[in-house]
């Protein structure tokens, strides 16, 4: 068997393909996080930080596909290993139902997961799409000018001066319904919990966790989870608490308002 | 009657079996393929057998009643598995080994399979860690060894207290190594229920399928039993609730002798009975006397007592203060009569006085609870679950309890019965143990036979049959075996009487336990010899089998192994009465010393009984075959 | 200080699945179990219950028992929901009354999974382990074949190690309480067993692709890390095993990509 057939069709393959999807992206959600808090900086900051970003031109869809391949073969092990789990248990059910230890993290695995998913479709409706929240959306708001140079690892990569699309006041508009607040917290806080054991998972299916640092290994998951779910929560709560304003002072109007 | 003829060699012990190898006939390797071979069970014996066999070219047919083959009840074996390989610089050797066997045995074995045995053991080792069982290791990577009762040298190979498991899994895996290659064709949950014996020799087996109540014909150019041994006759023992004498006994009735049914061995070590329910009792391995000292109060008074209560001086260490140089590791027999006697003095304890203590406190002293703990942590475990009392804290209870039946089916030299082409090997046979099995030799038994000498022996026999010479299954032979297979069940389906099959086994372990147990006498086993017809007349007109004879039903299969028992146990009461001396496993009270030791009548019954099936309602023929010392001279056993 | 028989009798009841053929619809049947002695083994008390099933003309509950002392691995009820019932690192038959109470509720089911199909009552087929063992759970040593026991020292961490996975009784309690119906620890403790002793390196990378593939050909569920397995395990094995696996695996998977093979497998034994 060739290594690509072990990874799908083996259910350890499979589950290594689970793990390592999750690795890429765990390691996607954390620069999308840290790029986004940069929004409590100045717009130069977050808008800068966009534009860059759209200057990578075919490296970004490069990125973007790669995300999108992880994403898609997560759910497709996911809901593949699953339909086996579900035949192999049985048709009869057990009378009584009994966990041992199996935590609750792990037990709704699935669950979080699915709303995880409908969240990412969602947040690209509304922040990537425009779809979801048409009039707050960067192409409908006025151009940024850049007021000082982007950097990115010391080089410059936008240039004061530049008009960019306003992606800092976009994401305050859009977080100011408490409603889309409350669902991204909501659905953040599934995502961590959602790591809790996908975290311990990951190293328990490529053979890195024993019973030795199991209680350390739980920690840094939690540790990593709980400081996930605060950052993001910093986001649209500083905006519900009117703690993150707007502050483009130059943009005064919403088309269309 | 049957011809007994042992096939021993000639030449000087230590020469024999090396040159009886090279005499027996050879099975060409081209040739072996056509051969047929059934072994039924699969247990150390059946699944070395079964797997070296098949390595060698044979077609082999294996047969358990379990639903794998791993469940065989070696697996329960704890303690270890003795070889003379001296690795403890010690003085041990196969001489050694070999002597320490037959005096082990109370010089009732015969003298060249003994050898043989001391000589593979040391192969066994070497086969076993090839196959990957975990013996234990000293820190720099090396085999370890302890010491076991009936020793003064450390030849006890061992795995934690799971040595019988692990040596079974390892011929597991060989037998399912060979059964995936297609050489071994696996049937589980399969009970051998007819031996075929065709022109006087055995040619197949009948088997019931347990699930679907198939009853199936299987022809062989030879047929191997590997069934162990018939402790269960005493109902209440350390066998596993399964373990059966039935195709032994089927065997028997088809003309294999059945040697020396009345050595039975009693397990000093066992939890003691708790009530009337009770189904199984547990052993505690013996290799618990290497660190705990036995001991009951000095004065009847005490016994109801709390054991820390009692103070040091008034504790009678009777063990070591009966025999010195062995002390709590003499023999098993010796150390299970020390019991008795005991708690006959009315020293036992426990709420039922049938119970000794087994104390660690010492060894916990001495050595500190962690290394105890390593040593015996699972065994520790097993009495916590068992009693719900712990033994770091308090000394186990112990009694003696049915543990092996050192008697089979008679076997020459070549572990062939004196049916041609039937072969009986571990504890089924009757060879190697005498009158008593020292500890951690079962296991070197059943592996040597298996591993060691039936692939050479098998071939002696089987050159002298044509290859495809095998009856076909539609022989008239096995037409009527099958037939009365048939009807036996049947007729148990059919009496529907009032009492279930397992108030029978109850009612004929007691009888066993009580008139033929740890100490014989005449008057008692003649009670046996009326009680236990009269048991087996009530047991065929009212036992109550439900149920139907096209699926599982675990009752039929039990009403066919309690009917094998009853049978058995008047003929192991009988042998035992007929044996007119104490030797090893058979203690005749007529027949002790003063100091309450075995009084063996060499003159008279330095001889092995192979009793011999007459038919329904007959007394049996008591056939003997002389026990010839050559190089070793019997004398009394001391272990003082 | 004696255990035995100090505390009273007690009754239960039994809710027992019966089933009377693989093929046939199953049920639950309730029985009063009365007079239970706490010092009486689970086991003991099935056989009772049997007895005076028996007596009423009724046909006993089919249940798969052997040794009675924790080591065969036949015994298999779960007991209220979990494999063996109450208590840890026991099987079935190292369960005692004394874990129940007056006028408790007993379940009684099969070990329930699509791979162990069940036969009767309480006793279910369990043969895809042997099937396991069959595709590689093994080290090919034929008699005869052994070096000297001693040659090849084996530290004694590993065969420690070694050990604490061989004490696998193939119970099957891990796949019953696993809510895939996987059988990873199951066939991580033999695959890690033999993979930690230096005699069974020359097979290691062929056994653990070639148990693993037959664990998931006989349908067994896939894992997903929750450890019910190594908790209702009677021998308590740890679950540390199948990470162990989970890395030979890859290894050996990479590795048969990889590694350059003689063009000629002939001249071995055959």
């Amino acid at each position: 068997m060739n290594p690509i057939a072990f990874l799908f069709r083996s259910s350890i393959g499979r589950k290594v393909l689970m793990a390592v999807t999750g690795v890429v992206l765990i390691g996607f959600i954390i620069g999308h996080l840290v790029g986004n808090l940069q929004i409590f900086q100045h717009p130069d900051h977050l808008n800068g930080y966009a534009q860059f970003l759209h200057q990578l031109g075919p490296l970004l869809w490069v990125a973007r596909l790669g995300v999108l391949v992880c994403v898609v073969l997560h759910v497709w092990a996911a809901t593949v290993l699953t339909l086996e789990n579900r035949a192999a248990r049985g048709a009869e059910a057990y009378a009584v139902a009994h966990t041992l230890r199996a935590t609750l993290s792990s037990r709704m695995m699935r669950q979080t997961g699915v709303v995880v998913l409908a969240f990412v479709i969602y947040h690209l409706a509304h922040f990537t799409w425009g779809v979801a929240d048409r009039s707050h959306f960067k192409e409908n708001l006025a151009h940024y000018t850049m007021q000082s140079e982007y950097r990115v690892a010391g080089f410059p990569v936008v240039k004061a001066g530049t008009e960019v699309l306003d992606v800092h006041s976009m994401v305050i508009l859009g977080f100011q319904s408490p409603v889309v607040s409350l669902f991204y917290i909501v659905a953040v806080g599934l995502l961590s919990f959602h790591l809790l054991h996908g975290i311990e998972s990951m190293f328990q299916t490529l053979g890195w966790r024993s019973e030795r640092w199991a209680g350390g290994l739980r920690k840094i998951a939690l540790v990593f989870c709980a400081a996930y779910f605060f950052f993001n929560l910093t986001i649209p709560g500083s905006v519900v608490a009117g703690r993150l304003k707007q502050q483009s002072a130059h943009l005064v109007a919403v088309p269309g308002r | 009657m049957a011809t007994l003829e042992s096939k021993v060699p000639p030449g000087p012990l230590a020469d024999k079996w090396r040159k009886h190898k090279a005499d027996i006939k050879l099975v060409n390797p081209a040739n072996k393929r056509k051969y047929e071979i059934i072994v039924v069970g699969a247990g150390l014996a059946g699944s070395s057998a079964a797997s070296s066999l098949a390595d060698l070219g044979y077609k082999v047919k294996s047969f358990v009643f379990h639903d794998s083959p791993r469940r065989a009840h070696s697996i329960a074996a704890q303690g270890g598995i003795n070889a003379a390989k001296n690795y403890q610089n010690d003085g041990d050797s196969v001489h050694r080994l070999f002597y320490d066997t037959i005096k082990g045995g109370d010089y009732r074995s015969r003298e060249a399979n003994v050898h043989r045995l001391a000589e593979v053991s040391v192969n066994i080792i070497d086969q076993c860690v090839a196959q990957g069982v975990p013996f234990a290791r000293e820190y720099g990577g090396l085999l370890a060894n302890r010491s076991f009762g009936g020793a003064q040298v450390s030849r006890t190979f061992y795995a934690r207290g799971q040595t019988g498991q692990q040596l079974l899994l390892g011929a597991y895996s060989a037998l399912m190594r060979t059964v995936g290659q297609g050489t071994v064709e696996l049937h589980t949950q399969s009970e051998m229920l007819d031996l075929v014996v065709v022109g006087g020799q055995a040619k197949g087996i009948i088997v019931r399928d347990l699930v679907t109540g198939a009853i199936e014909r299987h022809a062989a150019d030879a047929v191997i039993l590997a069934t162990g041994g018939y402790g269960n006759v005493f109902n209440l023992s350390t066998y596993a609730r399964g373990s059966n004498a039935t195709a032994i006994w089927r065997a028997y009735k088809r003309g294999a002798c059945l040697a020396n049914p009345c050595y039975t061995q009693i397990h000093p070590t066992c939890i003691p009975v708790s009530g009337e329910y009770q189904s199984k009792l547990t052993l505690m391995s013996e290799s618990l006397r290497n660190d705990g000292r036995i001991w009951v109060p000095k004065k009847k008074e005490d016994s109801g007592k709390a054991p820390g209560s009692i103070p040091e001086g008034e504790r009678d260490y009777y063990l070591e203060r009966m025999y010195p140089a062995f002390g709590n590791l003499c023999p098993r027999d010796i150390a299970s009569r020390a019991a008795k006697r005991v708690c006959d003095e009315g020293r036992g304890v426990g709420t039922s006085g049938l119970g000794v203590y087994l104390d660690f406190s010492d060894a916990i002293n001495r050595l500190g609870e962690n290394s105890v703990r390593e040593r015996y942590g699972n065994l520790f475990d097993i009495y916590h679950e068992i009693t719900a009392e712990s033994a770091y804290q308090q000394p186990m209870r112990i009694f003696p309890a049915v543990h092996y039946t050192m008697g089979g089916l008679w076997v020459d030299y070549n572990l062939m019965s004196n049916v041609p082409g039937l072969f009986v090997l571990g504890e089924a046979n009757f060879s190697d143990h005498g009158a008593n099995r020292l500890g951690a030799s079962a296991l070197m038994q059943g592996l040597a036979d298996g591993y060691f000498v039936i692939p050479y022996t098998i071939g002696d026999y089987l050159a002298g049959q044509k290859p495809g010479s095998r009856p076909s299954v539609d022989a008239p032979e096995f037409k009527a075996a099958e037939e009365n297979v048939r009807s036996m069940t049947s007729h148990f389906l059919g009496i529907k009487g009032k009492q279930p099959v397992s108030h029978f086994h109850k009612r004929l372990g007691k009888i066993m336990w009580e008139l033929c147990g740890m100490a014989r006498t005449k008057a008692g086993l003649e009670r046996a010899l009326r009680e236990i017809p009269a048991l087996r007349e009530e047991f065929w007109a009212s036992v109550n089998v439900p149920g139907s004879a096209a699926d599982l039903n675990q009752s039929l299969e039990q009403a066919g192994r309690v009917a094998d028992f009853i049978e058995l146990g008047e003929l192991l009461c009988r042998d035992a009465l007929t044996r007119e001396e104490s030797c090893g496993g058979h203690f005749r009270e007529e027949h002790q010393h003063p100091d309450g030791e075995c009084k063996r009548d060499d003159e008279k019954f330095g001889h092995v009984a192979a009793w011999e099936y007459q038919g329904k309602d007959q007394v049996p023929l008591r056939n003997t075959e002389a026990l010839n010392y050559e190089s070793v001279k019997m004398s009394v056993r001391n272990y003082k | 200080m004696s255990a035995a028989t100090t505390t009273k009798n007690f009754s239960v009841t039994l809710r027992v699945w019966r089933q009377a053929g693989t093929k046939q619809a199953g049920r639950f049947v309730e029985y009063a179990a009365k007079d239970l002695d706490p010092n009486m083994s689970f086991l003991e008390m099935l056989d009772v219950v049997n007895d005076e099933l028996t007596l009423k003309g009724d046909e006993p509950i089919a249940f798969a028992h052997d040794c009675r002392e924790g080591i065969c691995g036949t015994c298999s009820c779960t007991i209220n929901g979990k494999p063996h019932g109450p208590g840890k690192g026991i099987a079935t038959c190292q369960l005692y009354m004394r874990s129940f109470r007056e006028g408790d509720l007993i379940t009684v089911e099969p070990f329930r999974a699509e791979a162990f199909p069940v036969v009767k009552d309480l006793v279910t087929d369990r043969s895809a382990f042997d099937k396991i063992q069959q595709a590689g759970g093994f080290i090919t040593a034929r008699a005869g074949s052994a070096p000297e026991a001693n040659a090849a020292p084996v530290p004694k961490p590993d065969a420690d190690l070694a050990m604490d996975a061989a004490t696998c009784i193939g119970c099957g309690a891990c796949v019953a309480a696993c809510k895939n119906a996987s059988a990873m620890l199951f066939v991580a403790a033999k695959v890690s067993h033999l993979g930690l002793l230096p005699q069974g390196q020359a097979e290691r990378d062929r056994r653990v692709l070639a148990m693993a593939h037959t664990m998931d050909e006989l349908g067994f569920g896939n894992c997903t890390n929750q450890y019910e397995c190594s908790a209702a395990c009677p021998k308590l094995i740890s679950h540390d095993f199948i990470a162990r696996m989970n890395r030979d695996y890859l290894t050996a998977s990479v590795r048969s990509v990889f590694k350059v093979e003689s063009a000629s497998s002939g001249g071995g034994a055959g």
